[in-house]
């Protein structure tokens, strides 16, 4: 029990700074994803089911969802003003 | 060991702080907000665990089972819901900001539009 | 400032910062040992005193309802503020998407994703609809399954029918939904000074634990909250979608 644990924390620190890390925002989402299911792997850890079940819906399924979508619409303006972004 | 979960949640906050502050693009710096955001959950549910503890839901299990702290579970679920919403509206400004200068950088947004 | 004196700067503060956190954290009982009184207090006394087997849900809709009522006027607010800052500004144009379908770059989605998604709402549907109304019996609640539920809709637009998404003007139906789930929730509390007790005292009839119809006020601000949060959530997918797939700016490619 005390080794799954100290798994889990070891594995959330280590996506958290993934996802600090990843520099362009269209792979950052994705890592995101994963992070919000690895933190929902811990609170189930934790034993705090409802703080699980929220955290996976919405940190795997909704936050990277409207990252995308804010993404695409940037690019959409990018193709029209012909400007080449930074990353 | 003991206050292993404590120093995740701090190394948690500072890295996502550290991607807010270095960050070359708004989209970035949110996603990092939300990161540093995460580390307030670790440490409200560290505080509230007991090992052997079971989850507080007493529908199969007797009253008087050994479960943990119910109050934190409540503060974190209602937070996580409402955190993904205030990045939604960053990530509106972010956009809107994005049509106004043509650029998602922070450092070029400061000044005149060209 | 330039960015690598900006970022040394932060280094310096970070070090600092982290220092300070962890003669403060460290200071915590350890990790694992609870020490608290509330939470075993409550433990005991949740299930008998208000008749919901969930002592989460008791805690957030009950013991400290009104602080649930302030996190549910703060997603109203964020979703308010999404509406207005992606509202279509004056030299924007409205091109629904079944206009220029043909010169869409995009690939048509294939039959797989569309036969699966599209059987997948009704299910996701009924899904959020359990998690919503057992709140109180079982992990879940209204914001959980508020977000369930707006997945059913995302699931419409990724089987590729966002055209059919649209004609169901989501955003009257967000709109209406989430309104009459935060109004709901005063209302209950409100019931609650009518009937003499405090403002929202659990005033209806507690029942037994274990059944659908206990805990009193619990189930209806379940589904109070269900409502606001999937009604808000629908509100934001909607608008996200509307900004990329049908406002233009002029000299916008699709």
């Amino acid at each position: 029990m005390i080794a799954l644990e100290v798994t889990v924390f070891l594995l959330v620190a280590a996506a958290g700074t993934a996802v600090v890390l990843t520099r362009d925002p269209l792979n950052q989402a994705i890592v995101a994803s994963f992070y919000g299911l690895v933190l929902g792997i811990m609170f189930f850890v934790y034993q705090a089911p409802d703080v699980a079940l929220s955290q996976i819906t919405v940190g795997a399924v909704a936050l990277p969802l409207m990252i995308l979508l804010a993404l695409a619409k940037v690019r959409a303006l990018r193709g029209g003003n012909g400007e080449d972004d930074d990353r | 060991m003991s206050h292993l979960p404590y120093v995740v949640a701090a190394w948690l906050l500072l890295v996502g702080l550290y991607g807010v502050v270095t960050s070359r693009n708004l989209v970035h710096a949110i996603t990092c907000l939300s990161v540093a955001q995460s580390s307030t959950y670790i440490l409200l549910l560290s505080v509230g665990f007991e090992r052997g503890g079971t989850a507080p839901i007493f529908l199969d299990v007797p009253v008087g089972t050994k479960a943990v702290d119910p109050v934190v579970g409540a503060l974190a679920l209602t937070d996580i819901v409402v955190g993904a919403t205030v990045s939604a509206l960053l990530l509106a400004l972010a956009v809107q900001a994005y049509k106004h200068h043509g650029s998602l950088d922070p450092e070029r947004l400061g000044r005149e539009q060209d | 400032m330039t960015p690598t004196l900006r970022r040394r700067v932060f280094l310096v503060a970070a070090v600092v910062a982290g220092a300070l956190l962890l003669w403060g954290l460290t200071g915590l009982p350890d990790y694992g040992v609870y020490a608290g009184p509330y939470g075993d207090v409550l433990n005991r006394v949740a299930v008998a005193e208000r008749k919901a087997a969930n002592v989460v849900a008791a805690v957030t809709f009950d013991y400290r309802g009104i602080d649930t009522m302030g996190e549910e006027f703060i997603l109203f607010a964020a979703v308010l503020g999404v509406a207005i800052l992606l509202r279509a500004q004056r030299d924007e144009t409205e091109q629904p998407p079944d206009e220029d379908a043909a010169d869409r770059h995009a690939p048509a989605t294939s039959n797989a994703v569309r036969v699966v998604g599209l059987a997948l709402v009704g299910p996701v549907v009924l899904f959020g609809l359990y998690v919503v109304t057992h709140g109180h019996l079982s992990p879940g609640g209204g914001f959980q399954g508020g977000v369930v539920l707006a997945t059913a809709a995302l699931l419409v637009y990724l089987s590729g029918e966002y055209v059919t998404l649209r004609r169901v003007s989501p955003e009257v139906i967000g709109d209406l939904a989430e309104s009459t789930g935060a109004a709901g929730y005063v209302a209950v509390g409100l019931l609650g000074v009518a009937a003499g007790a405090t403002f929202l005292a659990n005033v209806l009839p507690l029942g037994e634990p274990g059944a659908l119809l206990s805990a009193g006020t619990i189930p209806v601000l379940n589904l109070a909250v269900g409502l606001e949060v999937a009604g808000g959530f629908v509100l934001l997918l909607s608008e996200f979608l509307e900004q990329t797939l049908v406002i233009r700016r002029p000299g916008e490619v699709t």
